[in-house]
C-alpha cells in the first residue's frame, strides 16, 4: 500500500493569478484565511521582513517567527491601471500601491471601494485581507476610520 | 593598463513586426557591425548573446545564433538582465577581453516581441518583477514607472506637461532616424486633446504618449583589445568607464521612489572609473522606457539636481544643440525598445556620435559620451562611458 504524498501548494490561492504554488511561507495563506496579514521576524537578529521570508540573509539563523502587520502605514505612491496584463482584465480598473510602515514597506492594491479622489499620497492606511471574486485571497489598503 | 575598444557597431531597423525568425533578425545587426568593422567571422574569438526570456520559443539561443552567424566553433555566452541585457553583455565582453581570454568579442542583443500579443507582453514584463509577492496583484511596467512618476510629482511638483515635453523631443529625433519604429511627429497639444491617442490612459498618471513603443530588433557591438583595435580599426572608440548595480526586486525593499538607486550607483562607478564628471559628458543615451524614466535619469546621472530635471527639457538643454544632448536618436520612446537589443543600440548611437558619423543627428564635436541602460523597474542598472 503506497501512500499518496500530498503536495502543499497553498500559495496558489494568493492574488488574482498566483505564479507560485509552493513556498516555505505557505502559512501566509492560512493566516489570510483567518483575516491576518503576516510578515516574518528573525528571532536571532530581530529584523522584520515584508514580504515574509523563510530565510534571514543578515544572520543566516533560519529561526523565523510570524509577525502580524498591524497599525497604519503612509501611502508612498500608487498608480491606477486602465489596462491590465493577461489574466487580470476583469479586475480593471484597480490601483497598485506602496505603504510605508517605518521598519518595512508593503506592496499591494488599494481597496476597490475607495474612490480615487479620496486617495492622497501621504495618507495613513491599513492593510486588510480581501477575498477576490474568483475565491482567491489577497490584501488591500483601506482608509483608517 | 591596456585599453579596451569598440571597433564595430550595427543594428537592424526597429520594426513593429519583423518578417523573419529570431536568428535572421540577429543576423541583421551582426552583419552591419561586421561590415562596419570590416571583419570576417574568423576574427571573432567569442560571442555574447543577449535577450530577455519568454518572448520566443527558443531555449538557449546562444548556440543557435553562433551557428547561424558563422561563429562555430568559437565559444558563446548568454547574458540576461531584462532591458539592460546587451549593456551587461558589453560588460561581460569587456572583462573577457581585459582578462586576455579573448581578443575580439561580438555582443549581439535581440528581441522579437511581436511573437506574442500586447497584453501577453505586459504579463511577461510584469513577471520581470517579483512573481511571488507583486505579480499576483496584476502589475505591469507602465504602472510601476507610474508609481515613480507620482512620487516625483508629489515631491518636486513635476507635471504631466513636463513629461510630455520629453515625448515631443523624442519624436523630433525619431523622425530623423530611419531605424526608428515610430517616425511620426508628436506635438505638445496632442496630450491635452482627449480624442488623441497620446492622451489615452494607461496607468495613472502615465498616458499612452508617455510609454515607449514595443519593437522587434537586434544590435551588435564588437569589442577588442588595444592591440587589435589599433591594427583593425581607423576610429576605435574607447570604453572609459563601466558601472553596474542591482536593487531589491520588490518595491517594498526600496528606499528611493523619485529616482533609481541602481542608476545613481552605476553612474558613480562609471564616472569614477573614467575619471570624469557629469559636466564632461558631451552626448548621452538614457533609458527612456517612459518619459518619467528619462527625467529621473537626468537627475540620477547628475545632469540636473534632484527635482530639477524638468528645467533641462524646458530649456531644450537636452536637444541636439543644447548643453547636454540626450536621446537624439529618438530614444526608446520613438526609436523603439526591443528589450535585449536596446543597450547595444544605445551604445551604437554614441559610438557613431563620437566617430562623427551620426548624420542628421550629429552633435557638435563630442569627445565623451554616456549610455544609461536599466533592466526591470530599476532592478538592474548599467552605465557605460565612451570616448574617442
Amino acid at each position: 500500500m503506497g501512500s499518496i504524498k500530498e503536495i502543499d501548494d497553498r500559495f496558489k490561492k494568493f492574488g488574482t493569478v498566483s505564479f507560485t504554488s509552493i513556498t516555505k511561507t505557505n502559512d501566509f495563506i492560512d493566516y489570510l484565511e483567518k483575516g491576518k496579514v503576516m510578515g516574518t521576524r528573525c528571532k536571532d537578529c530581530g529584523r522584520v521582513f515584508f514580504p515574509p521570508r523563510a530565510d534571514c540573509h543578515q544572520c543566516f539563523a533560519g529561526n523565523m517567527e510570524w509577525s502580524e502587520i498591524t497599525g497604519t502605514g503612509k501611502l508612498v505612491t500608487y498608480s491606477k491601471l486602465e489596462f491590465a496584463p493577461i489574466g487580470f482584465q476583469e479586475d480593471v480598473p484597480y490601483c497598485i500601491a506602496l505603504l510605508d510602515y517605518g521598519d518595512y514597506k508593503v506592496f499591494g492594491r488599494i481597496a476597490s471601494d475607495l474612490p480615487e479622489e479620496e486617495i492622497k499620497v501621504g495618507m495613513e492606511m491599513k492593510t486588510v485581507v480581501n477575498k477576490l471574486p474568483n475565491d482567491q485571497l489577497n490584501y488591500v489598503f483601506a482608509k483608517t476610520e | 593598463m591596456s585599453k579596451i575598444a569598440i571597433i564595430g557597431v550595427g543594428q537592424s531597423a526597429f520594426v513593429r513586426s519583423y518578417p523573419g525568425s529570431i536568428r535572421e533578425l540577429a543576423f541583421e545587426g551582426f552583419k552591419e557591425a561586421m561590415q562596419d568593422a570590416r571583419l570576417t567571422t574568423k576574427d571573432i574569438d567569442a560571442s555574447v548573446i543577449c535577450s530577455a526570456p519568454e518572448y520566443d520559443k527558443q531555449r538557449s539561443p546562444a548556440g543557435v545564433f553562433a551557428e547561424y552567424l558563422g561563429l562555430n566553433p568559437q565559444p558563446t555566452f548568454y547574458v540576461e538582465s531584462l532591458c539592460s541585457s546587451s549593456s551587461m553583455g558589453v560588460r561581460l565582453a569587456y572583462s573577457l577581453v581585459k582578462s586576455g581570454l579573448h581578443d575580439v568579442v561580438a555582443v549581439i542583443g535581440f528581441q522579437k516581441m511581436s511573437e506574442i500579443s500586447s497584453s501577453e507582453s505586459q504579463e511577461r514584463m510584469g513577471r520581470g518583477a517579483d512573481i511571488q509577492w507583486e505579480s499576483p496583484f496584476g502589475t505591469m511596467m507602465p504602472a510601476y514607472y507610474a508609481m515613480f512618476a507620482r512620487a516625483h510629482m508629489e515631491k518636486y511638483g513635476t507635471t504631466l506637461e513636463d513629461l510630455a515635453l520629453i515625448r515631443v523631443k523624442a519624436a523630433t529625433y525619431g523622425q530623423l532616424n530611419d531605424k526608428a519604429v515610430y517616425r511620426k511627429p508628436v506635438t505638445f497639444d496632442m496630450f491635452s486633446d482627449p480624442e488623441n491617442r497620446m492622451s489615452g490612459p494607461v496607468a495613472s498618471p502615465l498616458r499612452v504618449g508617455d510609454c515607449c513603443a514595443n519593437a522587434d530588433g537586434s544590435s551588435c557591438i564588437i569589442i577588442a583589445n588595444e592591440e587589435k583595435a589599433k591594427a583593425l580599426c581607423k576610429k576605435p572608440v574607447w570604453i572609459m568607464g563601466l558601472g553596474a548595480a542591482t536593487a531589491s526586486v520588490n518595491l517594498a525593499g526600496r528606499d528611493v521612489f523619485t529616482g533609481l538607486a541602481v542608476a545613481q550607483q552605476a553612474g558613480k562607478q562609471a564616472y569614477e572609473m573614467a575619471g570624469v564628471a557629469p559636466k564632461d559628458i558631451d552626448v548621452a543615451e538614457v533609458h527612456d522606457c517612459f518619459t518619467i524614466a528619462e527625467m529621473m535619469a537626468y537627475e540620477d546621472l547628475g545632469f540636473a539636481k534632484p527635482g530639477e530635471g524638468k528645467e533641462l527639457v524646458k530649456d531644450k538643454a537636452t536637444y541636439k544643440e543644447g548643453s547636454i544632448p540626450i536621446n537624439v536618436d529618438g530614444g526608446l520612446l520613438s526609436k523603439g525598445h526591443p528589450i535585449g537589443a536596446t543597450g547595444g543600440s544605445q551604445i551604437r548611437t554614441i559610438v557613431l556620435q563620437l566617430r562623427r558619423e551620426a548624420g542628421d543627428i550629429q552633435v557638435k564635436d563630442p569627445q565623451i559620451g554616456l549610455v544609461h541602460n536599466i533592466g526591470g523597474v530599476g532592478l538592474y542598472g548599467n552605465v557605460t562611458i565612451l570616448s574617442r
